[in-house]
């Protein structure tokens, strides 16, 4: 009896929800973009809600037509932007299964999102087989474009090899001196595959350099005292750490006390979501990444202007990596439905016509040039950047020997995985 | 050498931060029976509280000394109110049920929390750091902590202290003890039951509180920052032997050094250490190291 | 009918249902699949239920079950369903027998938590295997039952194994309820010693219970790996085995049908919570979860027996 009606009420929720969004699609045909990114859980502050606010500032601004050129045109192509944004959170099995409900029951056309790299795994082969455009927007591994080859999913965003391999280039030249290294990276994928990356770098790119310790605490764990007494103990000149969110910034306050960033070179890969809150902890001297030219590496065009005063208007904060990532993802998207347009505003064009503009699309977003040179045309690479913290004497934290990687010096060519480019001492195997 | 000592103050600051938070689960699980999921959340709630109030505290520029008390008392008003509400307003209505049951009435507080937190506080991390600053700096050998990490050693010996002395040696302390050894014929005698289930629930909840409000200043405090604690907790509580007080000492003794010599020694095993000693230890002793012999009801 | 086979109609026309459904409502299709797929462990813990034992622990198997298919698959080329489902079963049942053999001795709490143990060190392993992809996992392609095709366009067929794999695991608990180990699981957890005194073993009631139901985790685990295209470690995280006992209780003790009723109406639920209240997802669930517990004491198994029935032998009622 309960059961019957329960499940009565049920099916009434699933038809009154139902209903609107089926006259609403007839209505006057919006573009749905399905944005799944944490909502919840420790990526919801670092990544989720900037990356969902610079979706919500993208779509409002390409509504109002208030875009610069080249994205001024209103909407997709004349068709409003609407935004149906997901929880990343729960896990892989989860997010595909939500995947399948974003087409198939919210019907969206496009869908842009995924910062975990398990979760961009798993959804590319069923993006592929349910024919839907996807665009990942912040997942660093390189390996969904080097194993697979796919028609409908595209990265306009750089993979986290460019990020590794940076940072060592970075130490190895701009610290002849130093002798030792650590590593204290989250032991998970991410975590992982950035240490492999720059340390298989550092083997060629300096040789006698010798490592002291590698600590790999679980991702969340909080509490670093115990590695920062191994790594503080074992004495090394450089630390490597990809750490973000809530981790990274546990690791500089316990690290700062106890003397961690004064007496090694500290390299934080993804360290500038961390930057501004902790301005007062990260002594001068710390090497800082924002995931290629994003954020306090960005250039200075008409686009990066726009998106931090629209930014800084909304949100009253200023934007970082994740942000830049989404906006730089939804203008690829853009560009490549009006491309495949092909001039006429009427047309609706073919998910395979968007796919193919969207090819190997060259592109200028707010961080300056974005090129989809490899896996075919469906893996963006940007130039890598890396600084030294240097504050000012109110403390506003500043930049000094930055360097600005070519994309292909911190990229592999076209063709070769990144751990067989850098086992082979960043040259292409041949 | 260096090494080793450092091992060791890692393993007694670990061990002190497992203990505070561990304890009020056992205390909760030897009164009523439940082993509560949501533990590690009411831990989070104590560090967001914490980190409000020492926020606060510090713009005012409030003199620093105050912090200790801002911080029990943070403790005090999370873990009183979470333990009343969610004591009286909720397990209550499921009293007498299976205690699988009550286990899973925890799951869903914790979910319904997680998500409370994230209303009140937002998803953005908070940090109040000064207090490890304030305090200076002490050294052990040539490894620097902040003096302000020893506070939490002294905040778990006085827990300790204080729950042993209550327990052993007062009138009520008694008639607890009667109500963790079998609760049905205490009520016969005219125990209360139900009152000492309020208390015991509120004490544990401080207890987690209190954990999370001497650690928010050494740590960002983010969503789901408590998901890990729980677990963690569990292993500690089950190895010392569950509703054990000595027990859980020597479980929170055990799990901090473990970790604390794999991260100095063999940083590859940290992942498995604390399930491995766990494990083992119930394959040796199935009912923890602490726990007296179950009688069996025939 | 042998009163033996009485779950049989229901469980029958249960799975004629879920196929309707999924075949009139094709968006539905994964959700449903998603839901059976874990239903199939959940089965296990019911029966291990029964005898007063919670496994925290089943994401062990439920992992197994998965890496099994997906190693076989990508390293030596086998694709065709049956035959990974039975070396998933085979392998899981092997490991559960060795395992099982300490295990038997504990109960409550001790059971519950050195289950969890186990799975959190394949957790540990699994997560350390960079060869394996690490946490990230990776995916699973092309399975075929006879050359017949599962996944893509063919989902449908894939439910449809789905589906006989859930009847076939159902009618198989509910036989091995009515021999005499079966029984003999209410009285271990009513009272043990009295089961000892009457000659039979308890322990040996529940090492093989716990054999059964960690083959019923693999199968489902297996289901999920070809159905998902992926697997990851997160299959044997404590949470992942946490929420199998949140179904198992919102199932309740009574049937081989509620846990699956319960998986899919579960992950339902969760579905609309996703979509409809993505900021706030956690709270309806938990709140939705403490309404269960409240208005069905017995878990969706007590809904159908709210008439007059006779009280099987050592159950509670």
């Amino acid at each position: 009896m309960n059961f019957a009606r329960l499940m009565t009420s049920l099916a009434c929720t699933a038809l009154v929800a139902a209903a609107p969004l089926a006259a609403h699609a007839q209505a006057d045909k919006p573009f749905k973009i399905g944005v799944p990114t944490f909502l919840s859980g420790a990526a919801a502050g670092p990544f989720g809600i900037p990356a969902k606010n610079a979706a919500e500032i993208f779509a409002a601004a390409a509504n109002a037509g208030e875009l610069p050129a080249p994205y001024d045109k209103k909407g997709f192509g004349g068709r409003p932007i609407e935004l149906v944004v997901i929880d990343e959170a729960g896990g892989t099995t989860k997010q595909v299964s939500e995947f399948r409900n974003l087409v198939e029951q919210q019907g969206v056309d496009m869908v842009v999102g995924y910062t975990s790299s398990g979760d961009c795994l798993a959804v590319a082969p069923v993006a592929e087989e349910m024919k839907t455009l996807t665009l990942f927007f912040d997942c660093g591994t390189p390996r969904i474009f080097e194993a697979a080859d796919y028609q409908y999913v595209f990265r306009p965003v750089a993979t986290a090899t460019m990020d590794n391999v940076g940072a060592a280039l970075y130490v190895s030249e701009k610290l002849p001196e130093f002798k030792s290294y650590a590593g204290i990276n989250q032991n998970y994928a991410w975590g992982q595959d950035a240490w492999a990356d720059f340390e298989g770098t550092l083997k060629s790119a300096k040789p006698d350099a010798k490592l002291t310790t590698s600590q790999m605490p679980k991702l969340g764990a909080g509490q670093y005292n115990a590695e920062i007494s191994a790594i503080l103990g074992s004495k090394p000149d450089v630390v490597h750490s990809s750490f973000w969110g809530g981790d990274l910034e546990g690791l500089i306050l316990q690290g700062a006390p106890r003397g961690l960033f004064k007496n090694s070179v500290v390299v934080l890969t993804s360290g500038e979501t961390a930057l501004h809150r902790q301005a007062k902890q990260i002594p001068d001297g710390t090497i800082i990444g924002a995931r290629g030219p994003n954020g306090i590496f960005a250039p200075e065009n008409t686009y990066n202007t726009w998106f931090r005063k629209a930014y800084n208007d909304k949100t009253k904060e200023w934007p970082s990596y994740p942000s830049y990532h989404m906006v730089q993802s939804l203008m690829a998207a853009k560009l490549a439905y009006e491309k495949a347009q092909g001039g006429d505003a009427a047309k609706v064009p073919t998910k395979e016509d968007v796919a193919k503009a969207l090819t190997g699309l060259s592109f200028e977003g707010p961080s300056g040039k974005v090129e989809m040179s490899l896996g075919k045309g469906h893996q963006a690479v940007q130039e890598m950047v890396y600084g030294r913290v240097k504050k000012d004497a109110d403390g506003n934290i500043g930049f000094v020997d930055v360097v600005r990687y070519a994309p292909e010096r911190v990229n592999p060519p076209e063709g070769v995985s990144s751990a067989d480019w850098i086992k082979a001492g960043l040259k292409a195997a041949n | 050498m260096n090494g080793l000592l450092g091992a060791v103050v890692d393993g007694i600051l670990y061990s002190a931060w497992l203990f505070i938070i561990a304890v009020g689960l056992t205390l909760i699980y030897g009164v009523m029976k439940i082993l509560n999921m949501a533990h590690g959340t009411f831990y989070a709630v104590g560090a967001y509280v914490a980190v409000t109030l020492l926020g606060w505290w510090f713009a005012q520029g409030l003199p620093p000394w105050g912090i200790v008390p801002v911080m029990i008392l943070s403790a005090l008003v999370a873990g009183l109110v979470l333990g009343v509400v969610v004591e009286r307003g909720i397990l209550a209505r499921f009293a007498g049920r299976d205690p699988i049951v009550l286990l899973l009435v925890t799951y869903a507080l914790f979910l319904i929390l997680e998500d409370v937190i994230k209303l009140i506080w937002g998803v953005d991390p908070w940090i109040a750091s000064d207090p490890l600053w304030v305090f200076g700096q002490v050294e052990f050998g040539e490894l620097i902590y902040p003096t302000y990490n020893l506070f939490i050693v002294v905040v778990a010996a006085v827990v300790g202290g204080l729950l042993t002395w209550f327990l052993q040696f007062t009138a009520k302390g008694k008639i607890l003890r009667a109500v963790i050894h079998d609760p049905e014929v205490s009520r016969s005698m005219g125990i209360n039951v139900g009152r000492w289930n309020l208390i015991a629930f509120i004490t544990g909840s401080v207890l987690a509180a209190l954990g999370g409000a001497f650690t928010a200043p050494t740590i960002s405090v983010v969503p789901g920052m408590g998901v890990e604690v729980v677990v963690m907790m569990f292993a500690v509580v089950v190895i010392g032997g569950l509703g054990s007080i000595p027990g859980t000492v020597v479980g929170a003794l055990i799990v901090g050094f473990v970790r604390s010599f794999a991260v100095h020694y063999w940083p590859e095993l940290e992942v498995f250490s604390v399930y491995a000693v766990m494990a083992l230890v119930l394959a040796i002793r199935p009912q923890g190291l602490f726990a007296g012999v179950e009688l069996r009801k025939i | 009918m042998n009163r033996t086979f009485t779950f049989l109609p229901p469980l029958l026309g249960g799975a004629a249902l879920i196929a309707l459904i999924a075949w009139f409502l094709p968006s539905w299709n994964f959700v449903l699949a998603i839901g059976l797929a874990k239903g199939l462990p959940v089965l296990g813990l019911v029966l291990l239920m029964r005898g007063g034992l919670v496994s925290f622990g089943q994401g062990l198997y439920y992992a197994l079950g998965g890496y099994t298919v997906g190693l076989a698959s990508q390293y030596f080329g086998l694709k065709d369903a049956a035959a990974l489902l039975v070396i998933s079963a085979i392998g899981s049942a092997l490991v559960a027998f060795v395992v099982g053999l300490l295990l038997s001795r504990y109960r409550d709490i001790f059971f519950a938590m050195l289950t969890l143990a186990l799975s959190m060190l394949l957790y540990g392993i699994l997560v350390k295997s960079t060869e394996l992809g690490g946490t990230d996992g990776f995916n699973v392609h092309g399975i075929t039952l006879f050359g017949i095709p599962l996944t893509g366009a063919d989902r449908m067929n894939g439910l449809l194994l789905l589906i006989a794999v859930c009847v076939l695991g159902a009618i198989n608990l509910g036989l091995f309820g009515a021999t005499a180990f079966g029984r003999l699981l209410a009285g271990v957890r009513d009272n043990e010693i009295r089961v000892e005194y009457l000659g039979a073993s308890a322990d040996r009631a529940v090492l093989i219970a716990y054999v059964l139901a960690a083959v019923m985790a693999a199968l489902g685990g297996a289901m999920s790996g070809i159905i998902v295209g992926h697997i990851d470690p997160e299959m044997a995280f404590w949470a992942t085995s946490g929420e199998f006992v949140v179904i198992a209780i919102l199932a309740g003790t009574g049937g081989v049908l509620a846990p699956f009723v319960a998986a899919v109406v579960l992950e339902v639920v969760r579905s609309f919570a996703y979509q409809y209240a993505p900021n706030t997802w956690q709270l309806v669930l938990g709140l939705i979860i403490l309404a269960l517990i409240l208005f069905l004491p017995q878990g969706l198994s007590g809904l159908v027996r709210r008439g007059p029935r006779a009280v099987n032998a050592g159950e509670k009622s």
